[in-house]
């Protein structure tokens, strides 16, 4: 074990290099400037802006100076938000997003498996038609649509919780923002654990296990769920660091502080050192998961060992 | 000159009086039986996150909201857009070049330091400097103060900026040439003044929460980017005793929809703007909370005039005079937008230019002129006019773009190539002069033509060198150094009537500001041009 997680870390350091560089560059060749306005800046202005940010250096010894800084662990100061750094905003934002994100995927796994199990359990049931047209209908519903009908509903109509704000993660203002992000998570589980359950159920080893007279419930809990999982759990990884990374659209119609509005913004607002430092953390985070998902894999799946 | 002539005393003795939940203002400007709700804390939309709270990093409106309730200046405004005194009691001058401000004694910082002179001798040196790397630098050479393009170029140093301290509360600002509406231009957030001993300890962090030290009626005590700033009021404001809310919420919420939700929900009582596709529906079904006024902006199309087939003056009037500016304002827009046909709007203070001749003509007869034009300039069925309309994206400008481009195809058989790019895209494609015709917009800074006249200038970037004409700029600088208010504004109108006469720009329409306004928000400034609405102003009345 010891041995795979070294390799993961050695294999990580390449591809965030690789990450590092292209972005860079990237942000750096997308038209347009950090500082540019309706009203064009006389060029003096601009040359002391760009002194200032060290926009004034050949573009190599930027990405050379700004590498320097990062295996500093210093991500530099934001060009957009120019009173903070990008670590104090990347360290403000990330908890918002991955507090919101967290409790959406736990309700999205727990609800999404359950209603995959029992939809494989009564297959081609009217049960089961019902559960997956609902969860059908949460895929193709995409949260701009989702999330203001539950503020209609349950703030405008109701007023059982507010329209937004985040107001250090009181629960109250949680509830809406995590049902508008989990509905698309719970359908997509619940559509792969459907998928599996049912693959799995026709498997010769759970004939057998039928076959020497178990109980069906004992052989679901005991032998089908955990095969039955490995898909889902393959699924988990990517889709647990895109749900805590935030969700630009769920962010912005509830008022939320979290990463994903930050990402979007830096990108229009071509805040350099912002986007460069999130994608950063990004990339990072779906390494270490992905990672996790190897070492789940490898607990799930008896063929899987390292 | 405060809205609110209530003193916290008299707030505290009449509460007890009333004990219940509200109590009655007899203030002369809290309207005398206002009763005033227990709970006075207002909250604010405010579009988007402030990129700084330090008056010389910014260039936005809504940095611009926040910093005029945490700083105050030589000077500030009433509700009508009136220039008041701020920090200066008064001032003085004899030529419009020397300007001597008598500052007030009792001004104080939030931690209790007096605010000098010496403090705006520091604060505007800091704007020009080229360390600050101030977006807003260009302001300040914009009103001559002397040296100040050389400070900003890197020739002279800060020093010799025409600031002087001659007391601790008399200040001195010597301008390279007369400017007789400069102490107007002092309301500005570039010009607010910064607290030195707090910048130079705490450098760039000094804008935090914690090390922030202001000298407005409010001080920041909560800052979390993308969600909200609060404020409380600042103690050791020398006018605190007139100011009633007790606390200020402003939230950066881009998306109008969201904000109209949060505010039909009851937790926003001011919004930032109104959502295009809504407003019919909010009109009707919640008229007693919208609050709409004229703004100081303008819409219009840049020409170039450097490429084809902008270049000649034929096609660049055929294609104005074709917009049904009224359609447009009325149909299209419909909250109260009104046709343009300047640069200037007419909401400007002291500003009343004689229409162009165009726009006395009907539609009908423009439509006959503009199809004459195109066909002198050689441009017919056969051979018809082709061109690209680039604008940023956004579904109102892509509407206007799209209605425009119709009008022009119906009455000159013209065909439009609508290019949208995203907004930084648009700006590099518009500033390097790639395009032929580009959707434009400009909001005064202060409330006097030269905001807008300045931007077709020929040496401003933005608008003047796609335009270029030594008349325009000779009517500059006779308006700069005229010290008339009315020969200025003869000035000023030629300039307009120039602008009609080359059309290097189509102006659109005028702006208005359309806003959710709770029914038991006080002190709101309907009639301030700049819709600057300053949070000491306001108060909540009780339901």
């Amino acid at each position: 074990m010891f041995k795979f997680i070294l390799k993961r870390v050695i294999e990580a350091i390449p591809t965030l290099l690789v990450l590092i560089t292209v972005s860079f560059f990237l942000m750096r060749f997308a038209p347009g400037s950090p500082f540019s306005s309706e009203r064009e800046l006389p060029p003096q202005v601009m040359q002391n802006i760009n002194a200032k940010y060290g926009l004034d250096k050949p573009v190599f010894e930027q990405y050379t100076t700004y590498l320097t800084n990062v295996l500093q662990g210093d991500l530099g100061p934001s060009f957009k938000y120019q009173d903070f750094t990008v670590n104090e905003l990347v360290v403000a934002a990330l908890p918002v997003s991955a507090k919101i994100g967290a409790f959406a995927f736990i309700f999205a796994l727990v609800c999404g498996v359950a209603i995959g199990t029992i939809a494989a359990l009564k297959q081609n049931t009217w049960l089961d038609y019902g559960l997956m047209s609902t969860s059908m209908l949460g895929i193709v519903m995409p949260s701009f649509v989702l999330a203001p009908v539950l503020i209609y509903i349950f703030s405008i109509g109701l007023g059982w919780f507010p329209a937004g704000g985040w107001f250090d993660g009181s629960l109250k203002y949680m509830v809406l923002p995590v049902l508008g992000m989990a509905m698309m998570y719970v359908a997509t589980f619940a559509r792969i654990t459907r998928g599996s359950m049912i693959e799995t159920l026709n498997s010769n080893f759970i004939r057998t296990a039928r076959a020497k007279g178990l109980s069906f419930s004992y052989i679901v809990l005991r032998h089908a769920l955990k095969p039955a999982m490995l898909p889902v759990v393959s699924y988990m990884g990517p889709a647990f660091v895109g749900i805590i990374t935030g969700s630009v659209v769920i962010e912005t119609i509830f008022g939320l502080p979290g990463i994903g509005k930050l990402f979007v913004n830096a990108a229009f607002n071509r805040d350099y050192s912002l986007v460069m430092g999130i994608t950063i953390l990004i990339g990072l985070l779906f390494i270490v998961f992905n990672a996790i998902v190897d070492i789940l894999l490898a607990y799930v799946d008896p063929k899987i060992r390292y | 000159m405060n809205k609110n002539n209530i003193t916290k005393a008299l707030l505290a003795g009449l509460s007890l009086s009333f004990a219940a939940s509200s109590f009655t203002a007899i203030a002369a400007d809290v309207p005398a039986g206002t009763k005033l709700a227990e709970k006075q804390e207002l909250v604010k939309g405010n579009g988007s996150e402030v990129a700084s709270i330090d008056p010389h990093k910014t260039q936005g409106v809504p940095e611009s909201n926040v910093i005029l309730d945490l700083l105050e200046g030589l000077v500030t405004q009433d509700a009508e857009g009136n220039t008041i005194p701020g920090v200066a009691e008064s001032w003085e001058t004899t030529d419009n070049k020397t300007f001597i401000f008598h500052l007030r004694k009792n001004a104080k910082w939030s931690n209790g330091d007096p605010v000098t002179a010496h403090d705006f001798v520091y604060s505007f040196q800091r704007a020009v400097d080229p360390a600050t790397a101030s977006p807003y630098s260009w302001y300040l050479d914009m009103t001559t103060m002397l040296n100040a393009a050389d400070i900003i170029a890197g020739k002279k140093d800060k020093s010799t900026l025409g600031v002087k301290a001659i007391d601790d509360y008399t200040f001195e600002v010597k301008l390279a040439t007369p400017v007789p509406y400069f102490v107007m231009m002092m309301g500005h957030t570039t010009m607010m003044p910064v607290h030195k001993a707090t910048v130079e300890k705490y450098g760039e962090q000094w804008t935090k929460p914690e090390n922030f030290v202001g000298n407005g009626a409010f001080v920041m005590s909560k800052w979390v980017v993308n969600e909200r700033i609060e404020m409380t009021p600042n103690k050791n404001y020398w006018d605190n005793d007139k100011t009633v809310l007790t606390k200020v919420t402003y939230l950066p919420l881009e998306n109008y929809v969201a904000e109209m939700n949060r505010f039909l929900a009851g937790e926003i009582d001011m919004t930032y703007d109104v959502p295009n596709e809504h407003f019919k529906r909010l009109k009707k079904e919640h008229a007693e909370s919208l609050a709409i006024k004229g703004d100081l902006c303008t819409y219009y199309y840049s020409l170039n005039t450097h490429k084809a087939p902008f270049d000649d003056l034929r096609v660049r009037k055929a294609v104005s005079y074709a917009i049904d500016r009224d359609v447009i304002a009325k149909f299209l827009l419909g909250k109260g937008e009104k046709p343009a046909y300047g640069l200037t709007p007419e909401i400007v203070a002291h500003f009343d230019p004689v229409l162009p001749p165009y726009a006395k003509l009907t539609q009908k007869e423009r439509n006959a002129e503009a199809k004459k034009l195109l066909e002198e300039a050689g441009y017919n069925a056969a051979n018809p006019l082709k061109f690209s309309l680039l604008y940023n994206t956004s579904e109102n400008h892509k509407k206007l773009a799209v209605a425009i481009g119709s009008m022009w195809k119906k009455t000159l058989g013209v065909e439009v190539t609508l290019e949208n790019q995203e907004w930084k895209t648009y700006l590099e494609t518009k500033n390097q002069g790639n395009f032929q015709a580009a959707r434009a917009s400009w909001c005064g800074d202060y409330n006097e033509a030269s905001t807008f006249t300045s931007l077709m200038e020929g040496n401003n970037t933005t608008g003047g060198v796609h335009y270029k004409s030594a008349e325009y700029d000779k009517l500059t600088e006779q308006a700069i150094l005229s010290t008339s208010e009315e020969e200025r504004q003869k000035l000023y109108y030629a300039q307009e009537a120039l602008l009609a006469k080359d059309m290097p720009i189509i102006p659109i329409y005028q702006y208005v500001k359309a806003r959710l306004l709770n029914p038991h928000v006080g002190g709101y400034a309907h009639h301030n041009a700049e819709d600057k609405n300053y949070s000491k102003n306001m108060y909540i009345i009780a339901d």
